[in-house]
Formats: C-alpha cells, structure tokens, sequence
C-alpha cells in the first residue's frame, strides 16, 4: 500500500529526496510528463492538450523533523526544530540520524534525579539533546555532521476499527491521494504536484503554481483532530471517523466558495460523509497558491490527523477513502461541467 | 544466542511489576545450560540454582538478585468514547509518555498509543511553561467504548511497547533495561561459572516487584537464606544536568556500590577481584541503604551480608533507557571471579566486626 510506504519513508522540509523518488517510481508511467523544478517539487501532468480548466492538485511531500546543529563534547547531539514540534512531544524518543537512518535516542533526567519544580515545566530544545551511543565528540564527527536531520523513528500499524497509526500523515496521506488518483483520466488537464517545505512557510507550492498556472487548485492536506478527552465539543476542529474536512479558512487562505459549494453537492449527491474544519488556526500551501500571478481559486480537503506533528498520529482508513472518492468525484464535475 | 540477542528478548518481553509470570519461561530457556535447577515461590520470584563444590550437609549459599519486574500504567477508567485512562505502576515521569506506543494486556494485547491535547489548543505561554499532567493523558486505541470493554478492564496492566535499538559501540537503548540488563549480567555470570571451581551454592533470582518497594527481594532472601547475596541493579549514568556525585560513568565498567547496605568484606573482595583480574570497575557511593533489592536482603531473618553491583544507565525510567553492554560483560566476569573466590573463611568473615 501506497500510503504505507510514504509514512514509513522519510524527508524533512529541504530533505524530500527519499518521498520524491517513491512517488516518481510510483506514478510515471501514470501520467504523460513527470518533472522537478528547481526546488525540488515533484510535478506530473495529465491530458494538458485537452480543452477545460486546467487543475493543479497539490499535497506537500516534506514532514517535521529536526536539525542536528552542535555536538557536545561528550558526543551527544543538540539539535532545533524543522517545521513546528511541539518539544513535549520529543522526551523518551527514538529518532533517525541522517542519510543512513541511525538510530538515535533523546532521552531525559531519571525522575529519580528531578526537582519537583522541574517536573512541572517541559524539557527546552536546550536541555534535550540525541545519544547515539558513542564516547565523545571525536568519535560523534565520524558518524554525524552539523546540518544533518533527524526525523522521528515510528512505523505505519493498524490499530483497532481502521485507525492506523505513524508519522508524516500531515501531508502524505495527500501524498497518496493524489498519486492514487494518476490512474484515471480525466476531460480536463491536470497537473498532480508535490510540493516541498510547506511544513518552513509554504515554500515549494507558490513556485510550483507559477510555472503550472492553474486555473484552480486543490490543495489536499492532513489537519489537526482535537476529538479528545478534556476538551469542549466545539474545539475539536475536526473529529477522526467522520469524513474529510473542508476549510471555509484559515490564517492563509479563505476557501473558493464556487469550489467548496461543488464539494459540497458532490458530497452530498453520493452519500460522503464530510465535516467542515472548525477552525481558523493554521494553514498550508493554499495560502501560497492562491496568491500566485493574478490568483488562483483554491479550496483544502483535509484528512483529520489526532496528535498530528508528533513520532505518532493516528487516522481512519475510512476517511482517506472517503476522501480520495470525493476528489475524485469532484473532478468528475469538474470536467463535465466547469467551476 | 549472543548478548545483544539475548537483551532484545529481555526487553521486549513484557512484565509489568505484579505481572512477571510471562518472562519465566525466557529466563528458563536462558539459564537452563548452566545451572541445575529452578524454583519459583509463592511471590513469583524465579530462582536459578548452581551447585558448588562444596561437600558439605549444608552448603553456603550466595543469592544474585536481579529483578525481572519493569514500571508500567494501569487501566484506570474507559471513557464513553473509548479512550483510556491510566494510573503508573512504579515511577514514570508523565512528561515522557506522550507519542509513546503502548500496549494494552486485556484478553488480548492490542496496541494504542498516549495521547494529550492537541498544543495549538493552549496558549503560546501554556506550551512553552506546563508540563503534561498524568491525568491530562489518555490511550487511544481506536476502538469504542463497547468494543473495548469486550476486551479490556479496569485493572489490567499497560506497558511501553518500544523495541531494543542498537546503538554505535556496544551501547543498547531501549524500555526495561531496569532491570533486565541485571538479569543478563546474571545469566552471564552463570556460563562464567561453567569454566570456573565454585565451593559455594549460586542462586540467581529474578526477583519480582522492586519497582513498588523490594518486594521479591524481602520474601526470596527469606526463603533461601543465603550466607551472603548481591543485588544487580542500574545506576544512574553521566549525562548533561546530572551532577557527578549522583552518577557513574557509561562504558568505564561497573560500578561497585559503597554503602549502609553494602557489607564491607564484600566490597573488598569484588575490588580485590577486579583488580586481580584487570577487570575495569568504579566505585558508586549510597548515602542511604535503599533503592534497590539490597535493601531487602540484607535484613532477612538474622540479616544478610549484602552487596550491590550496578550498571550505569541514562534515562532511568523512560522508554529509551541506554544501557553499555560492555559494562554488563564486565560485570558478569567481575561476580563470577569472586564467586570462585569465596571459601570458609571468607564465610566466617562476614560475622566478624
């Protein structure tokens, strides 16, 4: 399974290589042009002598993860952020070292050894630091080099009820939703674009859009779920098992309203469940596409992600499904009739 | 099976203090070529048993404790939407559990992991300045309420599900190492003694519930009674924020403990021995008799000649607690050479102040 492969794949913003050549290999003879532009986003394209709106369907390929920037003299790694994480998340953790994947461990002062004031404060980017089993700094250089990322070392497993857990679905699940959907051919072009570094500032998507000048884009992307315990029903931005979510907006971009009412009666005229994202924190590369040359109508379908950012966030299979059909459907209508 | 083998199976196993009955029959098929018997008492303590050279009616004994037993969570409330949650079993900072992987030991064993509320529901200041709490945390597992209780209870155990990673050199990370990494220095020491003469009866005892208080240790000692015991435990290793004074060296050899529970007699021969032999060793030094199952030893019955090895570990009580084998290996050489080297006489020591 596509979506699989992409999870347990890694690529921080700038370090897409490894997701890039997996999606390349995967949908090449898919379509009819597959290229790279000078950032890196990966972008193919279907039926672009053809006559219709020209369709830019975008999912970003880079993850969160962290940048090695010091060794100390005792061998251990300090490091800082790529892209948001929350620093509660990465005490007790494996991680994966640079190019050749070596395990990495950050870890934490036994609670034996803790102040109860210590215990109540979060751990700093400063105190936390990666061990990977070595005596010094010298003997760290021959391993590791300043610059070098690190992402978190988790595996794509099914739990119970079709939830699935791991990394990265914030945004290869879109990843895989796209690629899947180079298998049909659609009455219109369409470019099927992935980018790069959404997760440091929408970086790759404004470029890519430039180049392709769409006439609407698709931004489909993985969102914040905070259905949990201790929070109020009308905080929960999205909820997990209930189908794909819209955005009406956020900090970046407010949703085409032509595009979301067809998302809507589509949904709606099939019997997929949606929800609308209930928030207007956060954004993606919408925000970027949307604004490029004279503008692009652009709308978000988002997969609902809990613990999203974080070594594990869990979704439901039945909502990527619901998902991909409504974007394919939607398409459909797209071809056949327009905006 | 090598070492680095022998500790992923160690780990991975699980058994969560007062549930330590499904890592016996691993220690069973570890031991079973070098020693001579097995017994298991009311507690669950599993003991090993090497016969010495000793002719005599009543031979000494020496007891080895290392404890099988690692921290855990318990299944406190399933909530209407599924979610669990959990109160520890032994120490745990809350702080290290959430993103962690964990499984659930109801009927079956399913997998869920510990979740928390989402960050960008707090404030910025929130974020950066509050720490999770144990009640703010949850497992998620993906099944409904209903579908859970046909599995699950209140009071069944959860543990850490976090795989054995091998590291550079000979450095291994990974859950449970407290205490497993004793337990291999145990099973270690006992394929030492095949090519070594030992006078003295050996008993290696995986002891059961140290983490809520020296449990196994208290009832194990009673029941064999042993002229003299050492217990095998962790240290805490060297790391950044932790004074020197309260750690010991990674990969510079095990630590022998100086202490109110350590008998004198012992520490110096377990030096005198490692000296000998060129075995590299550090000295660790306890202001107080407690923490590990030396403690509860040493004031079994009439009392206990006690000592204490340790291996130095960072991230006590996390799920990627970091462990050198190298100090294990050494560790094992260093007890199984004084083991050898006990006679009457260092027996009739002990009592002698």
């Amino acid at each position: 399974m596509l979506l699989e492969k992409l999870i347990n794949a890694t690529g921080i913003s700038s370090r897409e290589k490894e997701i890039r050549d997996l999606i390349r290999e995967e949908i090449k003879d898919n379509v009819d042009e597959i290229y790279t532009d000078k950032m890196g986003n990966l972008i193919a394209c279907k039926g672009k002598e053809k006559d219709g709106q020209k369709v830019m369907l975008a999912a970003h390929m880079d993850e969160v993860g962290l940048m090695i920037t010091e060794i100390t003299s005792d061998g251990l790694l300090k490091f800082q952020s790529v892209g948001g994480i929350d620093k509660r998340v990465l005490v007790s953790k494996p991680v994966l070292v640079g190019e050749d994947k070596m395990a990495g461990v950050i870890g934490a002062k036994a609670i034996h050894l803790q102040k109860k004031s210590e215990r109540d404060k979060p751990i700093d980017f400063d105190n936390l630091y990666i061990d990977i089993g070595v005596n010094s700094k010298k003997e760290a250089e021959k391993y590791v080099e300043l610059g070098d990322v690190a992402v978190f070392s988790s595996e794509y497993e099914e739990l119970g009820n079709g939830r699935v857990i791991g990394k990265a679905f914030d945004d290869r699940v879109g990843c895989s939703i796209i690629a899947e959907l180079t298998e049909y051919d659609f009455d219109m072009p369409v470019f099927y674009v992935f980018t790069v570094q959404e997760e440091v500032g929408l970086r790759g998507a404004g470029v890519a859009a430039f180049d392709i000048a769409p006439d609407i884009a698709l931004v489909l992307e993985g969102t914040t779920a905070a259905d949990v315990p201790e929070n109020k029903e009308h905080r929960y931005s999205t909820s997990v098992g209930k189908g794909p979510a819209l955005t009406l907006m956020d900090r970046t971009v407010i949703a085409d309203k032509n595009i979301l009412t067809g998302l809507i009666e589509v949904a709606e005229d099939n019997g997929i469940d949606y929800q609308f994202r209930r928030t207007d924190v956060g954004g993606n590369d919408a925000g970027a596409i949307s604004l490029s040359r004279e503008g692009v109508p652009s709308a978000v379908i988002s997969l609902p992600c809990r613990y999203i950012h974080s070594p594990l966030s869990l979704i439901d299979l039945d909502d990527y499904s619901k998902m991909s059909r409504l974007v394919k459907l939607y398409l459909e209508r797209l071809a056949r009739k327009g905006i | 099976m090598n070492s680095k083998e022998l500790i992923k199976e160690l780990c991975e196993t699980t058994a969560v203090t007062g549930h330590e009955a499904n890592i016996v029959p691993l220690l069973k098929s570890a031991f079973e070529d070098y020693v001579d018997d097995f017994q298991i008492d009311k507690l669950g303590n599993f003991a090993a048993v090497k016969k010495g050279s000793s002719n005599k009616e009543d031979p000494p004994k020496i007891l080895l404790a290392a404890h099988m037993d690692e921290i855990g969570l318990m299944v406190k409330k399933i909530d209407e939407n599924g979610f669990i949650k959990f109160s520890t079993v032994g120490g745990i900072d809350p702080r290290t559990l959430p993103g962690q992987k964990v499984k659930v030991h109801g009927k079956e064993s399913i997998t869920g992991i510990i979740g928390a509320m989402p960050p960008h529901l707090l404030s910025a200041e929130d974020m950066d300045s509050k720490a999770y709490k144990l009640d703010e945390l949850y497992v998620d597992t993906g099944y409904s309420e209903e579908e859970l209780k046909q599995i699950i209870s209140i009071g069944d155990v959860i543990s850490m599900d976090r795989e054995l990673l091998s590291l550079h050199n000979d450095y291994v990370s990974g859950k449970a190492l407290d205490d497993r990494a004793g337990v291999l220095m145990m099973i270690e020491a006992a394929k030492e003694l095949q090519r070594l003469n030992h006078e003295i009866d050996v008993y290696f005892v995986a002891t059961v519930q140290e983490e809520i208080g020296i449990k196994g240790a208290i009832t194990s000692t009673y029941d064999i009674f042993p002229d003299l015991g050492i217990a095998i435990d962790v240290c805490h290793g060297l790391m950044p924020g932790v004074n020197s004074s309260e750690a010991s060296k990674m990969n510079e050899g095990p630590a022998i403990a100086l202490g109110p529970q350590v008998h004198q007699d012992i520490f110096a021969l377990l030096k005198d021995e490692a000296s000998k032999r060129s075995i590299p060793y550090q000295i660790e030094t306890n202001n107080s008799p407690f923490g590990t199952d030396a403690a509860g030893m040493q004031i079994a019955r009439s009392g206990v000649a006690t000592a204490l090895i340790s291996i130095p570990l960072r991230y006590m009580h996390t799920s990627v607690e970091l462990i050198s084998l190298n100090d294990v290996k050494y560790g094992a050489q260093l007890l199984a050479s004084s083991i050898a080297a006990i006679d009457d006489e260092f027996l009739e020591g002990l009592r002698c102040y």
